[in-house]
């Protein structure tokens, strides 16, 4: 095996499992903030008891976010060592202003989000949630820049740089605020932010589903529904329009990287755009596809009329990116996201119609929806990122000259061999399987045990209570019909929020 | 100053702040199996449980700002020390997880595991900061273009596992100096014989790493002759040393804490004087080292970082004050520990 292969492989297994974790934790610090700040506003008990269950939650889910990214920084010296020295002036700025401007503010007032109940104030709790939220999306905004320079790279210039007599071209900053606002940068934290929202409030949605079927923490359990349901619905319609302006900015400055996305080849008027289908990179063309002619060239152009380049024309510029996994990715992401516009929508309309708590094949439903939430995001990494390829950062075209741009077959590190790569990811694979299977262990765990009853908790009696209460809500599951309570018309979930 | 220097000192301080406060929780780690049961690991681990985090992210702005003012330093580094900085991430990935995990479920088993988890990956963390600073004194094989271009055994010479093993000695009397303030009774009184002996390592240990030192390494001594005043550093250096055992016999605690805390500012302080204007010394041929002024960024882009970390500071240092505020006093466990 190649240094190359394995070295995006572990890069691409290292990303994808972090990437687990940061949009979960961006998703749920939104939902704690809202809790948190009801809790502040109507002193409802229930608000407190919700906003410590998910900040448990959160915790786990953060500290694996944490050490999982600690990695991604290391990597790109370790692995692709060529590239840092490349882009260190760039995408390293970035990488630090992160350091300085998010992590700091994470980690500080996490702790006190995490440990603090009882040591500080409830406004000051409230603030330290605010900021390990607020941590969190300044964190996505300096990796997106980061990433976004790569795609579009801007407000740079390549220079010489000279080591111990030796010349070597790099990227050097002229511009900060353009490299920072690069011509990719608002659609991609915007579609990143969504995307993050989604996820947490599916994974909110789905618990609370399975707690409703279960007919446990009833009034805890609707209340996070319809709360997460509304950002879900919101999110999903906004991520529709977000998507179409990520597609017209890929369009218009990754014209290959749209070209993989569609299975598009050949360069024509009336372009397809496709449902699903299966593309042929050697043949050259989409098998069994199903797709809308014409639909493409609207879609980029307002026109059916209008010309999309197809890869036989960018091919000798771009090079050509591997058109199957990026058209996958592209679609198992799209077809996801319209997944998740008609089941939001509908959960919307019946809880309109107040019978949103009736439905339990739609309750079941969101108990695994959030499963593609999961994949949604990770397909839109897998697109973004593979249909870059072969660049790792992106060249710029001016005239049909090539400036400027690093493929990524030559950005490796030089002083590392196959091996050393191979061992380091097998010891990844076997770390990183542990580390789900716990995940989902403790998980498990905390979801089964739920948020608190109500009432004053203290320590010494929470492990009988734990107990006491497990049993509670097993035997309500057994004898209680689901149906019953939701025809309440006093139910805060039908008839507040 | 230029802005090279500035940042070869930034980063000084960087280091510095990692060194001292994770230090004290990797001490703390090292030290985990002296409380005897499952009360007094909690309490243990509880000591550093919200602090590790905020601690780690010195590391984390320390390894992103080499990245951003010193790309050339942070490429051969890390790709050169490959497997080494692979050992650390997993030793960092456990100790996180060890700690995260362990109270997670009520089993004596399950605990054990993770206590081992959580001593064993700091420990070995601890010795690999010291091999890597060991490594870099002597200097690596570097290509005329600063490329690594030794084999593993550049790396984890016996003076490197030297100064690993008196990293570990000094952070684990740092960890029981720090353990004394934030415990009290009985398990207080079980670090009391813990610090002394701590010391006593870490003093024999460092007597060999400075004689070794002294002996094999010329670019330890040259920096000292052509700029005196480093002179200082090195006799406060000592001085703390000595404070030391001073603070623990009139008991006070506090004077060890800050002694120690003193030391590591002071051999971070040293390790970064004698490889100036170096980053990574090149051994056997030093015209082939990475200096600060042939491995940094752009000048624009150190006077920007300049500017970033300016804004940055001060809310750095009011989160950290905040943070170490609100968590002050004995370690008490409640029902939000870990």
């Amino acid at each position: 095996m190649d240094v190359l292969l394995l070295s995006r492989l572990q890069f691409a297994l290292t990303i994808m499992f972090h990437y687990l974790f940061p949009p979960l934790t961006i998703g749920l610090g939104v939902v704690l903030v809202f809790l948190q700040a009801q809790w502040l506003w109507t002193k409802q008990e229930i608000y407190h008891n919700a906003a410590r269950f998910w900040t448990r939650i959160f915790g786990l889910n953060f500290a694996l976010g944490v050490v999982t990214g600690i990695v991604m920084e290391f990597e790109f010296g370790t692995n692709w060592a060529v590239y840092s020295r490349y882009v260190g002036d760039v995408f390293g700025s970035a990488l630090a202003a992160e350091g300085i401007f998010a992590f700091f503010l994470e980690s500080g007032f996490l702790a006190i989000l995490l440990f603090g109940w009882n040591r500080v104030g409830p406004k000051m709790h409230f603030f330290a949630t605010l900021m390990v939220c607020l941590g969190g999306i300044f964190s996505s905004i300096w990796i997106v820049v980061a990433n976004s320079w790569q795609q579009t790279p801007a407000g740079f210039e390549i220079r010489e740089h000279m080591v111990n007599g030796i010349a070597f071209p790099r990227a050097e900053i002229t511009d900060f605020w353009a490299m920072v606002f690069n011509p990719s940068t608002i659609d991609r934290l915007i579609h990143v932010w969504l995307g993050a929202f989604i996820l947490g409030a599916f994974f909110v949605m789905s618990i609370s589903a399975w707690y409703l079927l279960k007919g446990r923490h009833l009034e805890f359990a609707k209340r996070s529904f319809t709360g997460a349901l509304l950002l879900a619905t919101v999110s999903s319609l906004a991520q529709l329009v977000s998507g179409h302006f990520q597609a017209d900015s890929v369009a218009e400055h990754q014209p290959a990287k749209l070209a993989a996305f569609e299975g598009h080849f050949e360069t024509s008027a009336d372009a397809t755009a496709y449902i699903f289908g299966w593309p042929d990179q050697e043949a050259r063309e989409v098998k069994y596809g199903v797709g809308v002619p014409g639909l493409l060239s609207v879609l980029v152009g307002f026109d059916p009329d209008y010309v999309v380049q197809g890869l036989d024309d960018l091919e000798e510029d771009y090079g050509e990116p591997p058109v199957w996994l990026a058209f996958q990715a592209y679609h198992i992401m799209i077809a996801i996201g319209m997944m998740f516009i008609g089941s939001t929508l509908t959960a919307s309309f019946f809880w309109w119609r107040g019978t949103l708590f009736e439905q339990r094949w739609l309750l079941w439903y969101f108990v695994f929806a959030v499963l593609p939430a999961f994949v949604a995001n990770e397909a839109g990494w897998v697109a973004a990122e593979v249909g870059r390829q072969p660049w790792i950062v992106y060249p710029t075209i001016i005239n049909g000259e090539v400036t400027g741009g690093l493929r990524t077959s030559e950005a490796l590190s030089e002083a590392v061999k196959a091996e050393h790569v191979l061992t380091s990811i097998i010891g990844f694979g076997l770390i990183y399987s542990l580390l789900f299977v716990l995940w989902i262990f403790l998980l498990n765990r905390k979801i089964q045990h739920g948020p608190d009853p109500l009432g004053e908790t203290k320590l010494e009696t929470a492990d009988l209570r734990d107990v006491a209460s497990g049993r509670v809500d097993h035997a309500k599951s057994l004898t209680q019909d689901i149906k019953e309570p939701e025809n309440n018309p006093d139910s805060p979930s039908t008839t507040q929020e | 100053m230029d802005w090279q220097t500035l940042w070869f000192w930034l980063l000084g301080v960087l280091l510095a702040g990692y060194a001292i406060l994770d230090g004290f929780d990797l001490g703390v780690a090292m030290l985990h199996f002296v409380g005897r049961d499952d009360k007094e690991r909690r309490l243990i681990l509880n000591s550093v449980g919200p602090l590790w985090d905020g601690n780690e992210v010195w590391l984390v702005t320390f390894g992103g700002a080499l990245f951003a003012a010193f790309p050339e330093a942070y490429a051969t580094a890390f790709s050169g020390f490959y497997l080494a900085f692979m050992l650390l991430l997993y030793c960092l990935i456990f100790r996180a997880i060890s700690i995260e995990f362990r109270g997670k479920v009520k089993s004596a088993n399950w605990r054990r595991i993770w206590d081992v988890g959580f001593c064993v990956s700091s420990s070995l963390a601890a010795l690999l900061f010291g091999v890597a600073i060991g490594a870099a004194m002597t200097g690596v094989p570097l290509s005329q273009r600063g490329v690594f271009v030794g084999n593993f055994f550049h790396q984890i010479s016996p003076y490197a596992l030297t100064v690993g093993a008196m990293t570990m000695a000094l952070l684990a009397m740092h960890g029981a100096n720090y353990l004394y303030l934030k415990t009290e009774g009985e398990l207080q009184a079980r670090f009391k014989p813990w610090r002394w002996r701590t010391f006593f390592v870490f003093l024999a240990l460092f007597l060999v790493v400075s004689v070794w030192t002294l002996a094999t390494i010329d670019r330890a001594t040259q920096n000292l002759k052509e700029y005196p005043w480093g002179w200082v550093v090195v006799v406060l250096n000592v001085l703390a040393i000595f404070n030391l055992p001073r603070g623990l016999y009139h008991k006070k605690p506090i004077t060890a804490f800050v002694s120690s805390s003193c030391m590591i500012a002071a051999f971070v302080f040293l390790f970064g004087f004698t490889l100036w204007p170096n980053l990574v010394t090149s051994n056997p041929n030093p015209e082939h080292s990475l200096t600060i002024y042939n491995s940094s960024s752009s000048i624009g882009t150190l006077k920007l970082m300049t500017l970033v970390a300016v804004i940055g500071a001060p809310f750095i240092l009011s989160y950290t004050a905040i943070m170490y505020w609100t968590f002050r006093g004995k370690v008490e466990l409640d029902e939000h520990s870990y």
